[in-house]
């Protein structure tokens, strides 16, 4: 017998209650607010309001410079700035038809993975504080703590990077930094070893997230699932690996699937994928080729800091760039990437002006909170946390 | 301007399934179809949108069955239009494809939710942005800004710091 209310025979009248949860709530990852509908403590339906962080990034970017909207990139999910650097550089070197020294790409691809890590981490760190597992958050972030130093030592920053630049990055590998990143990596399996020992078998992690928000492989594409939340539905989509951008072709890395397609999937995916950006990044350090790191194009790559003490040239096209900009062709491109949320998609248009004429962001926190209504229809409502925690929403990209 | 070659920019398959065959069945509601940096675009009539959705997800060999974004673009200095630009992607087949549409002012879209669930959020969001309605949305409301905002913040000719109100006290003059 179904053990809903309505079937018992003492016959309770019960009425639909509305929740808000959020947005100020300490498990919705930010400024999330959600209605919700409830029977009891069913829920009927999960309506998600957004806009609390709205910033218009969109008209921001049609008035700025194409150069000078990189740091605005870094605000949108700020857990992974490089990934969302790394998107809108490509964007606009694909709608100017640049190419960057080979250096340059392994140089991002070392940033981005690192990124996917320190995302990941917070990812899995936060669900486990907000599910009661709160041990892991301490130790996810004993790591996150040495990835953020390697990204200090890269760019001066923690957190908002603008590392990437259009025709390259800001500047090369300091010295001690392979060393450093090479013990990092092949010390994190290990500890990826440890969180596992922590959750994966355990009980009530299993009780909180098998079987819970299951969406059918699909499904999940009909929603515009992407990336871990995707490929915890079973669908073998990376874009890493199907639209390999940068050097991606050159590695030797797994695409982790789930089965069911609930939490628990969408966290050993989460995992997978940690294990796997170590490895890209340990390879991508084997393989680092020596030269530059940005492309010698002045009409459009500014110069490095060092050039502009020394050479005239450099201060000349440093000036231009600085307070003109540069002129793409008309014409539009869309880039996406595999950011650690999914898709992040740029659609820059142009029309010849030194500005963008729109710049349109597909942010994958944006369209994988679309799914939260229909993975939490008729779950609990203790269980809508754990399904949000799965989505790993960022609000920063979220709102735009 | 001078016509482009197409089938020198694309591969032989590409040209085949995403020039040839959509010409095919949607011959006429075709109206221009352009390649710049690899990425095909087509420019479609705005009644035909969700045919051409339907077909391109359907069919067995394209199965556009991912729709990545749907956004608006205000046009109306250069065309007097709006565009509204669908990025589709085939996971099957990893091939990406562009479909636009042009639109005046006070016309509607017919909505594409019906196509693919994900269309919600990207057609509430141009909703809100440029104020295109698309007919056939289960839920057409804003989804950024306040329900009550006034005007559609990504038209160009809304200025950058917003109209002048109670809390915007830096802001533009509205114009009687």
């Amino acid at each position: 017998m179904e053990n809903t209310i309505e079937n018992s025979k003492d016959e309770l009248i019960t009425r639909e209650v509305t929740l808000n949860m959020g947005p100020q709530h300490p498990s919705t990852h930010g400024v999330m607010h959600l209605i919700l509908h409830m029977q009891g403590e069913k829920i009927i339906k999960a309506e998600p309001d957004i806009g609390y962080l709205h910033r218009g990034m969109e008209k921001i970017a049609e008035n700025l410079l194409y150069a000078q909207f990189v740091p605005y990139t870094d605000r949108l999910d700020y857990l992974s700035s490089m990934t969302n650097n790394l998107g809108y550089v490509m964007a606009v070197e694909k709608l100017i038809g640049i190419d960057i020294p080979e250096r340059g790409q392994y140089v991002r691809v070392i940033a981005s993975e690192l990124s996917r890590i320190s995302s990941h981490l917070l990812a899995v760190g936060a669900w486990g504080l907000d599910l009661g597992a709160i041990t892991l958050v301490l130790y996810a972030f004993r790591e996150r703590e040495m990835v953020l130093d390697l990204f200090e030592m890269l760019c001066g920053a923690r957190l908002t990077y603008n590392y990437m630049k259009i025709g390259g990055v800001r500047g090369d590998l300091p010295p001690g930094f392979v060393e450093k990143c090479r013990e990092f990596v092949r010390l994190f399996p290990k500890r990826i070893d440890e969180y596992e020992g922590l959750l994966t078998g355990n009980r009530i992690w299993l009780k909180r997230n098998k079987g819970v928000g299951v969406v059918s492989a699909e499904d999940a594409v009909n929603l515009g699932l992407t990336g871990p939340s995707l490929r915890g539905s079973g669908v073998n989509w990376d874009i890493r690996k199907d639209e390999p951008y940068l050097v991606y072709d050159r590695f030797d890395f797994k695409v982790t699937l789930g089965e069911n397609g609930d939490c628990f999937d969408r966290y050993t995916c989460r995992v997978g994928d940690m294990r796997q950006a170590a490895r890209i990044v340990d390879q991508a350090l084997d393989q680092l080729p020596e030269g530059p790191v940005n492309a010698d194009i002045p009409e459009f790559v500014a110069p490095s800091r060092a050039d502009l003490t020394t050479k005239m040239e450099a201060l000349i096209h440093h000036f231009k760039l600085i307070s003109h900009g540069f002129k793409p062709p008309v014409g539009e491109v869309y880039v996406s990437i595999e950011a650690p949320k999914g898709e992040l998609g740029y659609y820059v248009k142009s029309d010849g002006t030194e500005k963008p004429f729109r710049v349109k962001i597909r942010a994958p926190s944006f369209v994988n909170l679309q799914s939260v209504d229909p993975m939490s229809k008729g779950l609990y409502f203790a269980d809508v946390v754990a399904v949000i925690s799965s989505l790993d929403p960022v609000f920063g990209e979220v709102d735009k | 301007m001078e016509v482009q070659d197409l089938e020198k920019e694309l591969s032989p398959l590409q040209y085949s399934l995403l020039i040839t065959k959509i010409k095919g069945r949607f011959g006429r509601s075709v109206l221009e179809t352009s390649v710049f940096r690899g990425e095909i675009t087509h420019l479609v009539e705005k009644d035909a949108i969700a045919d051409i959705c339907n077909f391109v997800k359907r069919e067995s060999d394209m199965q556009f069955n991912f729709l990545s974004d749907v956004l608006g673009v205000d046009c109306r200095s250069s065309l007097s239009c709006f565009e509204v630009v669908y990025h589709l992607y085939s996971i099957k087949n990893k091939m990406r494809l562009r479909l636009k549409i042009r639109i005046k002012e006070d016309e509607t879209v017919p909505s594409v939710t019906s196509v693919w669930r994900s269309a919600d959020f990207a057609e509430r969001e141009t909703f809100d942005m440029f104020g295109i309605v698309f007919d056939g949305h289960p839920n057409m409301k804003r989804i950024y800004m306040p329900e009550d905002w006034e005007g559609y913040p990504l038209r160009k000719d809304y200025p950058l710091v917003g109209y002048k109100d109670e809390y915007n006290p830096f802001g533009v003059e509205k114009k009687a």
